[in-house]
């Protein structure tokens, strides 16, 4: 058992992955000899050599093309896109191409690829590095989406990850890369594909993923104080959805609320929204909420902290629910 | 900027363009490496020869004549109603039959989706290309068969494959060993319109500082749908390589004994470990973009006439004949074999299934997904609802 923080997490675990399968490759910028910005490919290019670290040209789309082309050979591609903002010139090619190829050619041509995003709010960036751009992701066929949200998870789902042979887009909370926890590489861990209840409780559900997963556990602890019993559950896939878990919870508490940092228009939040509807209509007290990102663009880091979800708008959120 | 690009006069910031490239030339300028005129005749490159037989010329002759047999066959299934759409390759057949039989079966080909020559070439049934036209799939073939990539529609997008392809033979020491039966390379085809991608000035990139084994083969038949290529261009394409740090040539692509030595030196550098090569073959597209388009609208006929004269079968014919290289009867029997490829697409066209809708939804990933599949179990049910429904 060894303390470990999240992004030190994803370099044991790509190291592992890299160990394991002599076909996995990182590409990305500045992931070789420096490591990354994050340094969560700190080391692996000076243990591994440049064929299988390689420090690309700063070309997004052209990184995921170039890792098309290696997938079709036979490579297992992990591609580092440096921050969030700055996945959209790649856009075309996950969409178009990596999403696509395996439906195209039906099956002949499986993409194992997975695309690292660090995303996310919260640590004083300046524009274009505070993003969160799931949803577009989770809305195209062809992609899984998963978000870790803690060192454990991430160190088991960045290997899971690597070993599917869909392609994967990773995304990584930056906000909280300098988290630590207790990691037991001998534990057997969940399938990628699972969300988890994180905290048990009876009055109401709080769904999250990624970095607002700690921030509803402190709301459920806050909750406690005031008398109310929060369930928390960490999403963990949101494409595809592991909403069974949410169901049976639902049925139980009543009360489901959505937390994300992403815009609240068209987010996860809504399509999880729609969903428990359908399936737990009768078990509802109150409509599921959302709490999100406004409707705007990111704005400057000196506000951030009021336009991130905090613990504050996720209780007030409960309370509305209640409320109804 | 309103018509400012149709004479590219000087700006005054920069050198004159004019004189540091030289005038545009209609018939591909001094730098066109050709080998077989237009009217027949042989001529002599210091840097490029044909190697090949007489036999491999017939060769040659033949496959031209079939794959247009192909394509204008596949124009007919169009305007017949078999075909949504056809992408016409007319005027292009020897730069594909040169570059395509310059490839060794190690090779890989990335197409865009005007490549049937090439398909032919690698040994894919013609009758596989029609399917993503008709609809009924977006790719049949295997590209691991014959090393043929599926057609790609979005422009450019291949060029990124080919050469994450190639960097992948690098990765597996298949590159520079001196074993002929073992170094590969990659041909990535695209056209003039697509050296305006980001795509494709991005592989550059990739290509020239990995080195890799990237063969960049523009067929630059003059217009990108109503574009034409000065407005994707204001020098000639092939000397955009020396910007990227790696030799462009401009071949004459109506000559398939040029583009098959032009492209098997660049694939023989390729192989070896002596990195990427542009080749811009300069030819014309004789039809339409596709069958949806009219070109009547934005090109002179006169262009069309002038081409006509250098087409790419006539001069391997005038070659044939007058050399004695081949009798009447090889002609005629090349001509009856175009009848029989016609015949069996025409049929083989009209015989295919549709595909069923159930099976789209096996084909999205390699580890179905609860949810999708839920969602075919619910439209499966919804369609058994249906009274006297039969639902496999």
């Amino acid at each position: 058992m060894t303390q470990i923080t999240l992004s030190r997490a994803i370099t044991a675990g790509l190291r592992k992955a890299m160990e394991d399968d002599p076909k996995v490759l990182i590409m990305g910028e500045d992931v070789g000899k420096l490591g990354g910005v994050f340094r969560v490919t700190d080391g692996l290019q000076k243990d591994f050599g440049e064929d299988r670290v390689i420090d690309t040209p700063l070309a997004e789309s052209g990184i995921i093309g170039t890792a098309v082309g290696l997938a079709m050979r036979g490579y297992r591609p992990v591609c580092e896109i440096q921050f969030d903002g700055f996945v959209y010139p790649a856009y075309d090619q996950i969409v178009s191409q990596v999403a696509k190829l395996h439906f195209r050619s039906m099956g002949k041509l499986p993409m194992p690829m997975v695309i690292r995003i660090p995303f996310g709010g919260g640590i004083g960036a300046v524009e274009h590095h505070s993003e969160s751009p799931e949803a577009q992701f989770a809305h195209t066929a062809g992609l899984k989406v998963v978000a870790c949200s803690n060192p454990v998870d991430a160190y088991w789902m960045i290997q899971q990850s690597i070993k599917a042979d869909d392609p994967i887009v990773f995304f990584e909370p930056k906000g909280r890369y300098w988290e630590k926890a207790d990691l037991d590489e001998s534990a057997t861990p969940l399938p990628l594909f699972s969300s988890r209840v994180v905290a048990e409780g009876t009055d109401a559900t709080l769904l999250a993923y990624g970095p607002k997963v700690k921030t509803c556990l402190e709301a459920a602890i806050a909750a406690a104080d005031e008398g109310r019993s929060l369930e928390v559950i960490d999403l963990r896939t949101l494409s595809p959805l592991d909403l069974d878990p949410v169901y049976e919870s639902v049925r139980k508490t009543g009360r489901a609320i959505v937390v994300h940092e992403a815009v609240v228009n068209l987010g996860m939040g809504s399509e999880i929204a729609a969903r428990i509807t359908e399936d737990c209509f009768h078990s509802l007290e109150a409509p599921v909420l959302r709490v999100g990102g406004f409707d705007t663009p990111y704005p400057a880091s000196r506000v951030e902290e009021e336009y991130l979800p905090d613990l504050d708008r996720v209780l007030d959120a409960v309370d509305r629910s209640f409320a109804y | 900027m309103s018509s400012a690009s149709a004479d590219h006069p000087r700006d005054g910031l920069g050198p004159d363009l004019g004189k540091v490239f030289g005038p545009s030339h209609a018939d591909g300028g001094p730098e066109l490496v050709q080998l077989l005129t237009p009217e027949g005749e042989l001529r002599e490159h210091p840097d490029f020869s044909f190697d090949g037989s007489i036999e491999d010329v017939r060769g040659f002759y033949r496959d031209l004549v079939l794959t247009r047999r192909v394509d204008t066959e596949a124009t007919a299934l169009q305007r017949q109603g078999e075909l949504g759409i056809w992408a016409q390759m007319l005027g292009q057949e020897a730069a594909q039959i040169g570059s395509g039989r310059a490839l060794l079966p190690q090779d890989m080909a990335f197409p865009t989706y005007r490549e049937h020559g090439v398909a032919w070439c690698r040994g894919v049934d013609p009758l596989n290309l029609l399917g993503l036209f008709r609809g009924v799939d977006q790719g049949a073939w295997d590209p691991r068969d014959n090393n043929f990539g599926l057609y790609t529609i979005v422009i450019g997008a291949q060029t990124l494959h080919a050469t994450g392809y190639a960097m992948g033979m690098q990765r597996d020491g298949v590159v520079g060993t001196g074993d002929p039966e073992r170094d590969a390379a990659v041909i990535a085809y695209f056209g003039d319109g697509a050296t305006s991608q980001g795509d494709v000035n991005e592989a550059f990139i990739f290509a020239s500082v990995f080195n890799s084994p990237t063969v960049f083969f523009c067929q630059n038949n003059q217009w990108a749908i109503s574009e034409p290529i000065e407005r994707q261009s204001r020098i000639p394409l092939y000397q955009r390589a020396l910007g990227f740090g790696f030799p462009g040539i401009r071949v004459d692509g109506n000559d398939v004994l040029a583009c098959h030595a032009v492209t098997k030196a660049a694939l023989e550098r390729a192989r070896e470990g002596s990195g990427p090569t542009f080749v811009e073959a300069y030819t014309y597209r004789m039809g339409a973009h596709t069958t949806t388009d009219d070109p009547t609208r934005y090109r002179l006929s006169d262009d069309l006439e002038h081409w006509k004269l250098k087409d790419p079968i006539a001069r391997v014919e005038a070659y044939l004949k007058r050399g004695g290289h081949a009798d009447d009867a090889f002609f005629a029997d090349v001509q009856v074999e175009s009848e029989g490829v016609a015949e069996r697409l025409r049929e083989g066209c009209r015989s295919m299934p549709d595909p069923h809708i159930l099976d789209i939804f096996e084909q999205v990933y390699a580890e179905q997904t609860p949810e999708l599949a839920l969602q075919k179990q619910e439209y499966a049910a919804y369609l058994d609802s249906f009274e006297g429904a039969a639902q496999s």
